[in-house]
């Protein structure tokens, strides 16, 4: 049987699709753990880590719930809106950069104790 | 003053209702906007980017707290490892969590497959199957956290391993994940129990909306599942892994 979206909406697959996709995410998992057993650091590993994290959820949106068949209106009516987030990402990863920075300079380890010298208090 | 004859899709004149009952007869007029979408579906997508949202403000918040603290973060790999029959193994426990909920998006996958195919007992049975992946997975948080608060002495406040904002980030996030999951597990065996009377086959309306609903009742359920399980990806790259 090939796939077929019938005119009430029923989603049909060949049932091989879901077996390829659950084996393709065990192995992906896998190997995302991988990297953590082998301790690999830095850049190597945050590349990793996000480059599986993607295939995983890409996999699950498209086959599992289906957005690959569904009507491309409501594939984008659903997915086009998450772009927002990376607007919030962006601004509070630059943000958080920025909080690191000034405690750095002022603080004791982050702990509110004032710690630099030459800084005006004002009493 | 009039904008225009308002149509339906035939061209014949609609009713326009004025004031506050224009307002339900506005928006429940029966367009369509997806075509060959079952209206439940639609909404679910609807609630599932919603709560994307608050998942994604859940995790850029904990982004937020590790990158501006100065206090090193705990190592996740340490503090989640388990010592199996004398093998000290990082990370473990949260490795088979995560093979169990796949497992569980599998048989969930396949279970709205045999649905649509009016399958009745072997979609009964995947669809419990889930749910018993769903409540072990459960099952190992609760063991997960217990761990975490009577052993290592980890505090929504503080914890001995170093930033206490781990503990505040660790507890709300897998928290609002794991009471995800145990909604699923509760949708599963309702749904499971309309597929196995009948109730979808014959279309019996609902005992709590009284609503009618097909097959598509299982799809449904099941994004919701798949969904929980995607945020379980995400979890496990930025919280444990990273």
């Amino acid at each position: 049987m090939s796939d077929v979206i019938t005119e009430e909406g029923e989603q049909q697959h060949p049932i091989a699709i879901y077996f390829w996709v659950w084996g393709l995410l065990f192995v992906l998992s896998a190997l995302s753990y991988m990297v953590d057993y082998m301790q690999l650091q830095g850049y190597l590993r945050w590349t990793l880590i996000l480059f599986f994290m993607f295939l995983k959820a890409g996999f699950i949106i498209a086959v599992f719930m289906h957005m690959f068949y569904e009507r491309l209106a409501m594939a984008c009516a659903i997915l086009i809106p998450m772009g927002c987030l990376l607007v919030l990402i962006g601004l509070m990863s630059f943000e958080a950069n920025y909080t690191k920075d000034t405690r750095a300079v002022y603080l004791d380890g982050g702990t509110g104790v004032m710690q630099m010298e030459g800084v005006a208090k004002h009493d | 003053m009039s904008y225009g004859a308002a149509v339906d899709e035939t061209g014949r004149p609609v009713k326009v209702v004025e004031g506050l009952p224009g307002v339900v007869t506005d928006w429940s007029s029966d367009q369509q906007a997806f075509k060959r979408v079952p209206w439940g579906k639609a909404m679910m997508w609807i609630f599932l980017l919603s709560d994307t949202f608050i998942f994604a403000i859940f995790l850029t918040s904990y982004m937020t707290v590790r990158t501006s603290t100065t206090v090193p973060w705990p190592n996740s790999s340490e503090v989640f490892a388990l010592t199996v029959f004398g093998n000290h193994i990082p990370l473990i426990l949260i490795a088979i969590m995560t093979f169990i909920l796949i497992s569980s998006s599998g048989t969930m996958a396949m279970a709205v497959k045999f649905g649509y195919e009016k399958k009745r007992k072997i979609t009964t049975f995947l669809i419990l199957a889930t749910a018993f992946f769903g409540a072990s997975f459960v099952g190992m948080q609760v063991f997960e956290w217990t761990k975490l608060i009577v052993e290592e002495g980890v505090r929504p406040w503080g914890n001995p391993m170093g930033a206490p904002q781990f503990g505040a980030t660790f507890f709300m996030i897998t928290g609002f994940h794991g009471f995800h999951v145990s909604v699923g597990v509760i949708l599963l065996l309702m749904v499971a129990r309309k597929v196995w009377t009948g109730d979808l086959e014959n279309m019996r309306p609902g005992f709590f909306t009284g609503r009618r609903g097909g097959y598509e009742i299982v799809e449904i359920v099941g994004l919701y599942w798949h969904f929980v399980d995607l945020v379980w990806v995400f979890i496990f790259a930025f919280f444990y892994l990273w």
